[in-house]
């Protein structure tokens, strides 16, 4: 007989597998084998919550505190002085502030809008499974695999005047000269260009999530609908946009949370600029933050813009799971 | 027999290891890095450096960082203290938040112990780049990289009889490097759309960078010749009638008008670098830019030579230059500082100093800068030595940063996006700047 078996109960164990138990230290083992199964549980996942705290739970209480004070980074020296709301009172007073907000809100509205429609269109083409479908699947998954920072500035040289093919694309079937009219350095214009690069690159994402929605379709629905003489139309308003819709919705849900925090694209793209055209949220922030070191102040705006996309994600989360439900 | 060779062996492969061991740990302990912006004066510190590393045996690390993250990258490690740089070639603006939170090394204990004289520097540099508070004979760098904003523009377009001529016929007069604003914006929209050589060309590339500094090192180019102040000079960080007075207006408005009239399309955002591509690619007549990247210029293929040609700040009502350039400073977290030391009291002698503008470094030594042949060493010195007698500086407060942003977002607000008046932009400008100074205790509100 082995250490194995004297270790472990023999019970429906096979006798195969005691050798590989006997690797364990007898001290431990037995202190094992004393433990729940909660407790062993616990004993493993305690490491990893221990390591969330603190980086995740610990800076999040930090920076509330932070909110109520006047710190900043650069004068480690300067006493910290609790200020109370005064922060957020700023903040939420500042027109320019109302100004980034709104500048994002036309973002992330516009840009998962396009993104729904193109990325939910292209998969309804790409799942017809025609001829080299999964050639084109991966052309069209392509921009979405970059980094947004070589998009931005990608897209900087395709939007030039002179040289982008941009504009030359547009001028030709516009029929003006290319050198006519600048896509970043236009104040109307910018906010559509950091649209059009956004839904460039993220479409294919919700093309991917719409494609996993439209493939989990069972054919006989389809099948069903065809017996009943249901028209391409009803079919597809009665069958795939109801069951596709909780995958829709979902892509709709990521994008909306990665667009409220979009830096670095449009950064490279247009550095917040014209003026404070395309400024959102978060590049203030991060000027606020790092360059400004106005750390409490940031550390409120960081607040408002977190609280106000949780609450907006768990209200959307609700709404999304009555639409499974049905 | 064999089992004594095989211990001897690792014997002495241990003995190697630590031997190579104890040469990296005191190479290290004999190394210092010094940290500035990625550009080609730091190339020419490299080579410079050298030198330093023959003479002292002290070993020379660098850690360069593109101007876009300069500000970002090194403010970050100076205020979390950090033990990265031994030296730091630092922006201008931060030496008041450098010296009031302790980030630099006061260095006059060790210019006085080691017979460094400031009077050796020229007077602008060393007010510019050492002292805190500002003209006090306090010093926490020394001068290293003296710079100023001036023009480049196509001396071989400028030359061409046709153009000559037609120019002549239109301004009536000679078509050469601009001596006033006025003069400029005609040369600029004299070229602006005409074709060159089979291709389309623009007047000029000026500064309109949203992100970092850009915008308002060019829109200061202008303000400064108009006469512009910061401040009310008996009543220190007062702004109103200074900022934003009718000469300021006129100044920014002037600044915008040649935003629209002669920048090639699309140049909404573009600092040193979008500057330089547009000029050396042949796009532009003018370019404004730093000096230091003249040599550069005058080396390359395509415009260097005797196709380029360099003109100072037009002057308006006062002749004046916007101040770029740093100073060389110890970091107070520095575990080498004497080390450090010690390459600058090597940098500040005269022999090295001329060899750095050999090099493509700008001294701001006199023993270099008044020497009678300096102003025929480079096509651009004499153009330098006069920008550097009358250059003006943004503010170097502690809080600069704040300062700078709000200005950022004003001028370009009004110049690029063109949302409001000039008048507006400058009197929202005060405003912000008020609020900084309040929040710093240094105006009551």
């Amino acid at each position: 007989m082995t250490d194995a078996t004297n270790i472990a109960p023999s019970g429906g164990v096979a006798q195969t597998e005691r050798p590989q138990r006997s690797r364990t230290s007898p001290i431990i083992g037995a202190k094992l084998k004393g433990l729940s199964d909660r407790s062993i549980a616990w004993l493993f996942i305690s490491p990893t919550i221990l390591l969330l705290l603190a980086i995740n739970i610990f800076p999040l209480i930090w920076a509330i505190y932070l909110s109520f004070t006047n710190y900043r980074a650069n004068k480690p020296g300067v006493p910290v002085k609790w200020i109370g709301l005064r922060n957020y009172e700023q903040i939420l007073s500042s027109e320019d502030i109302w100004g980034y907000l709104q500048v994002t809100a036309h973002f992330v509205v516009f840009s998962i809008a396009l993104q729904v429609i193109l990325g939910f269109g292209l998969a309804l083409l790409i799942n017809k499974r025609f001829k080299g479908h999964a050639t084109w699947t991966t052309v069209i998954l392509l921009p979405m695999m970059l980094s947004p920072a070589v998009v931005g500035y990608f897209w900087t040289y395709l939007f030039q005047p002179q040289a982008g093919i941009f504009n030359y694309i547009v001028g030709f079937f516009a029929g003006i000269a290319p050198d006519s009219f600048t896509m970043i350095g236009d104040v109307n214009l910018s906010p559509w260009a950091i649209v059009l690069v956004d839904t460039w690159m993220w479409t294919p994402y919700v093309m991917l999530i719409c494609l996993a929605g439209l493939r989990s379709i069972p054919d006989y629905i389809y099948e069903a609908a065809e017996i009943d003489r249901a028209s391409q139309w009803r079919q597809f308003w009665h069958i795939t946009v109801p069951m596709v819709l909780p995958f829709l919705m979902l892509a709709v849900l990521f994008r909306a949370i990665e667009n409220f925090k979009m830096f670095d694209m449009v950064v490279d793209l247009t550095s917040g600029g014209p003026g404070s055209a395309t400024e959102l949220a978060s590049i203030n922030l991060k000027r606020e933050a790092f360059e400004n070191w106005r750390t409490g102040y940031s550390s409120a705006f960081a607040i408002i813009l977190f609280v106000t996309v949780f609450g907006a994600a768990n209200i959307y989360v609700k709404f999304l799971n009555k639409v499974k439900q049905r | 027999m064999r089992f004594w060779k095989t211990c001897l062996a690792a014997a002495a492969l241990a003995a190697g290891i630590a031997g190579i061991g104890a040469g990296n740990a005191q190479a290290e302990d004999k190394q210092i890095t010094l940290c500035w912006a990625a550009w080609d004066p730091a190339n020419a510190l490299v080579e410079l450096s050298k030198d330093f590393t023959a003479k002292t045996g002290i070993q020379m690390k660098f850690e360069f960082v593109p101007w876009e993250h300069f500000a970002d990258r090194f403010l970050n490690e100076l205020n979390s203290k950090g033990k990265l740089c031994d030296l730091l070639i630092g922006d201008s603006q931060w030496i008041g938040g450098s010296a009031t939170y302790g980030h630099y090394v006061k260095l006059n204990d060790f210019f006085d112990k080691n017979g460094i004289k400031m009077d050796d520097f020229l007077p602008a540099t060393v007010y510019a780049y050492s002292t805190w508070p500002k003209g006090s004979p306090n010093y926490w760098a020394l001068p290293a990289m003296g710079d100023a904003l001036g023009w480049v523009y196509r001396k071989d377009w400028f030359a061409r009889p046709e153009l000559q001529k037609e120019f002549k016929a239109k301004y009536g007069r000679d078509l050469a490097p601009p001596k006033t604003w006025d003069e400029l914006k005609q040369v600029g929209e004299f070229f602006q759309g005409r074709e060159i050589d089979g291709k389309k060309v623009y007047g000029m590339a000026i500064y309109t960078e949203r992100g970092s500094e850009g915008i308002t090192m060019g829109v200061t180019a202008a303000l400064y010749a108009w006469g512009f102040q910061y401040q009310d000079p008996n009543k220190p960080y007062h702004m109103d009638g200074f900022v934003n007075s009718k000469d300021a207006v006129a100044a920014l408005e002037f600044y915008k008008s040649l935003y629209k009239c002669c920048v090639p399309p699309g140049h909404s955002d573009a600092y040193m670098t979008a500057n330089l591509d547009a000029y050396k690619s042949g796009q532009v007549a003018m370019q404004m830019n730093w000096f230091a990247f003249f040599p550069g210029i005058v080396k390359d293929p395509d415009v260097g030579g005797d196709k380029s040609g360099f003109f100072v700040n037009p002057s308006e009502k006062v002749e004046a230059s916007t101040l770029g350039g740093q100073g060389i400073s110890v970091v107070s977290y520095s575990d080498k500082k004497d080390l450090a030391l010690e390459y600058i009291k090597w940098f500040a002698q005269p022999d090295v100093q001329k060899k750095w503008w050999s090099l493509g470094g700008y001294s701001c030594h006199k023993a270099v800068l008044e020497a009678p042949d300096f102003a025929q060493s480079a096509p651009f010195a004499a153009d330098f030595l006069k920008a550097m007698s009358h250059v003006q500086d943004f503010w170097q407060e502690p809080t600069y940063a704040e300062l700078l942003q709000s200005m950022q977002k004003r001028v370009h607000d009004f110049v690029v996006a063109d949302k409001g008046t000039a008048q507006e932009a400058l009197d929202k400008l005060v405003e912000d700047w008020k609020q900084v100074f309040i929040d710093d205790g240094k105006l009551t509100e």
